[in-house]
């Protein structure tokens, strides 16, 4: 049943995803795909687990590994996006 | 209250947050704080994981965070917004790669694994990796450390089918027997890296922005897939609307140059075919002249490619512009899709040069109304200009969507010398009856001119 379940979030996320992004306009599409790499970084929620939960060495450096790689994305995602949309500027704003 | 509820609660807040993050990416007066929103979320998250049950030892969590958090913070600072396409690609190979450590490391966690956890974290090791090793690859070609071109050799595609049977045949094996130090296991691993290589070195440097759309994807699904393995929500919706946006991207991209992806992924692009001979006599022009033309003129379209770029000349692009404003011309900068190096990326550099968005217009905006343009000055662009996709059925960029900057009433072409494109593609515009040449260096001639008007 827990199969099923995390499919059919999988296909409602999907169908939703379709949605919204065929919504952004073509001109912020690169601050897109900067910001999906950060939230791609949601990795990381999975990661503190692999890191954390005290396994055998392998495993821990695994998961440490994992968490730094996460953490790149989240927080070099956002930042840089914020810097690309800050320069993103209407004409009112001259 | 059960703190793993509270967890989960707090998972469907964060996954709020995203989608109301990317809704306000709908306008760009909204996408800055849509991206705070977004950010808001991504802390939700990662403060709800941090409650688990499951970590008992916060002290590698700790070095894991810092390190990645110098390393992000510091490239987010640093890189110069022309190099945002190979920023991206490594940001695309990191999400593959931390998928596949967590996938990979949910093997040492847990004393059975059941078949069904066994085949998505194979997955999530699959695509983590593929997206890895594809992602350096990209971000190779982008940067020129490796050769752009595309490399085909004869029997890859003999070779790439092995190899996919090699990987479906080592992923039945680790399947069946899921333990961490199952040799079958290595061999997922490292078939998935080559399958990566493999995937990205035949595509071409023109189609590059299709292949960091496309890895993009599969940095959400890679996501996804270790969602699956490890039963979270919260990566399962966040990766797949990663995954969603980077597939709607990559088709964009493909339409925009009116190919296929199994087109773009599998042909090397070029050398197939060759259009027609053009035969005819290109008129250059004198900075002096063109000052007379764009002094006269009333509306004026720039029409930008990745060359701009290359030649820094953006920001003196942008000084022309406002003074032909104040001359009382109607001044816009149209953007091909496949303009720049990756999808959206001559907007940003547009708006590094502080261009007010409203003056970005899209491709299909300014055609229908091309022929009121006085004068169209393409700046670094070729095939995204080059009438041979809509009149020339031997040319290979043949039914390809361009700005028809051929119709306006005069062309620039700022051009460094009479060599063809990206794609090799000889372009009959440089020899068009409304055509004039502007030969030099795009950023001394934009400058040449702006001092005229001085």
């Amino acid at each position: 049943m827990e199969v099923v379940f995390l499919t059919f979030i999988l296909v409602l996320s999907i169908f939703l995803g379709f949605e919204l992004i065929s919504k952004v306009p073509a001109t912020l599409h690169t601050p897109l795909m900067s910001g999906a790499n950060a939230i791609s970084g949601i990795t990381l929620a999975g990661a503190f687990l692999s890191s954390g939960a005290g396994m055998a060495t392998t495993g821990t450096i695994l998961g440490t590994a994992a968490v730094a790689f996460a953490t790149i994305n989240v927080v070099g995602g956002y930042l840089v996006t914020d810097r690309m949309l800050s320069m993103f500027k209407s004409r009112k704003e001259g | 209250m059960d703190i793993s509820l509270l967890a989960n609660l707090a998972y469907i807040v964060s996954a709020a947050l995203f989608i109301f993050g990317l809704k306000m990416l709908g306008s760009p007066a909204t996408a800055r704080r849509g991206n705070m929103l977004s950010a808001l979320g991504m802390l939700i998250a990662v403060a709800a994981a941090l409650t688990d049950q499951g970590i008992v030892d916060f002290q590698w969590i700790i070095v894991g965070v810092v390190v990645g958090a110098i390393i992000g913070a510091t490239a987010s600072r640093l890189v110069a917004m022309t190099a945002m396409p190979e920023m991206v690609a490594l940001f695309n190979g990191s999400g593959g790669a931390a998928s596949l450590l967590v996938g990979w490391a949910t093997l040492y966690g847990s004393a059975e694994v059941q078949t069904f956890t066994a085949v998505t974290v194979l997955l999530a090791i699959l695509i983590g990796g593929v997206t890895f090793s594809g992602s350096l690859i990209a971000y190779g070609k982008l940067s020129e450390t490796l050769n752009s071109a595309a490399l085909v050799f004869p029997g890859q595609r003999i070779f790439n089918s092995l190899l996919l049977l090699a990987l479906l045949g080592c992923g039945i094996m680790a399947c069946l027997d899921p333990s961490p130090d199952s040799p079958w296991l290595y061999g997922v691993l490292g078939l998935s890296l080559l399958l990566g290589i493999m995937a990205v070195i035949p595509i071409g440097g023109a189609d590059m922005p299709v292949v960091i759309s496309l890895l993009n994807s599969y940095s959400g699904l890679a996501a996804c897939a270790a969602g699956f393995a490890i039963n979270n929500n919260i990566l399962i919706v966040a990766g797949s609307l990663v995954g969603a946006s980077g597939i709607i991207l990559t088709n964009i991209m493909c339409k925009a140059m009116n190919r296929s992806l199994t087109n773009v992924l599998f042909s090397g692009f070029g050398a197939i075919k060759q259009g027609k001979a053009i035969e005819g006599e290109v008129k250059p022009i004198s900075v002096e002249d063109a000052y007379y033309i764009l002094e006269a003129a009333s509306n004026v379209c720039f029409v930008p490619g990745y060359g701009m770029a290359v030649a820094q000349a953006q920001h003196v692009v942008k000084e022309l512009g406002e003074i032909l404003e104040g001359n009382g011309a109607e001044v816009s900068y149209a953007i091909h899709p496949v303009a720049g190096r990756m999808p959206g990326h001559m907007n940003v550099l547009l708006a590094e040069a502080d261009v007010p968005y409203e003056q970005l217009v899209e491709m299909d905006d300014i055609n229908p109304r091309i022929e009121n343009v006085d004068v169209a000055i393409v700046i670094g662009a070729n095939d995204v200009v080059n009438p041979s996709a809509r009149e020339d059925e031997d040319s290979p960029i043949y039914g390809m969507p361009i700005i028809n900057v051929d119709q306006a009433r005069t062309v620039f072409v700022l051009k460094r010398s009479m060599a063809s494109g990206f794609s090799g593609v000889d372009n009959p515009l440089f020899f068009g009856e409304n055509t004039r040449m502007l030969f030099g260096d795009a950023k001394e001639s934009i400058s040449g001119v702006v001092s005229e008007f001085g």
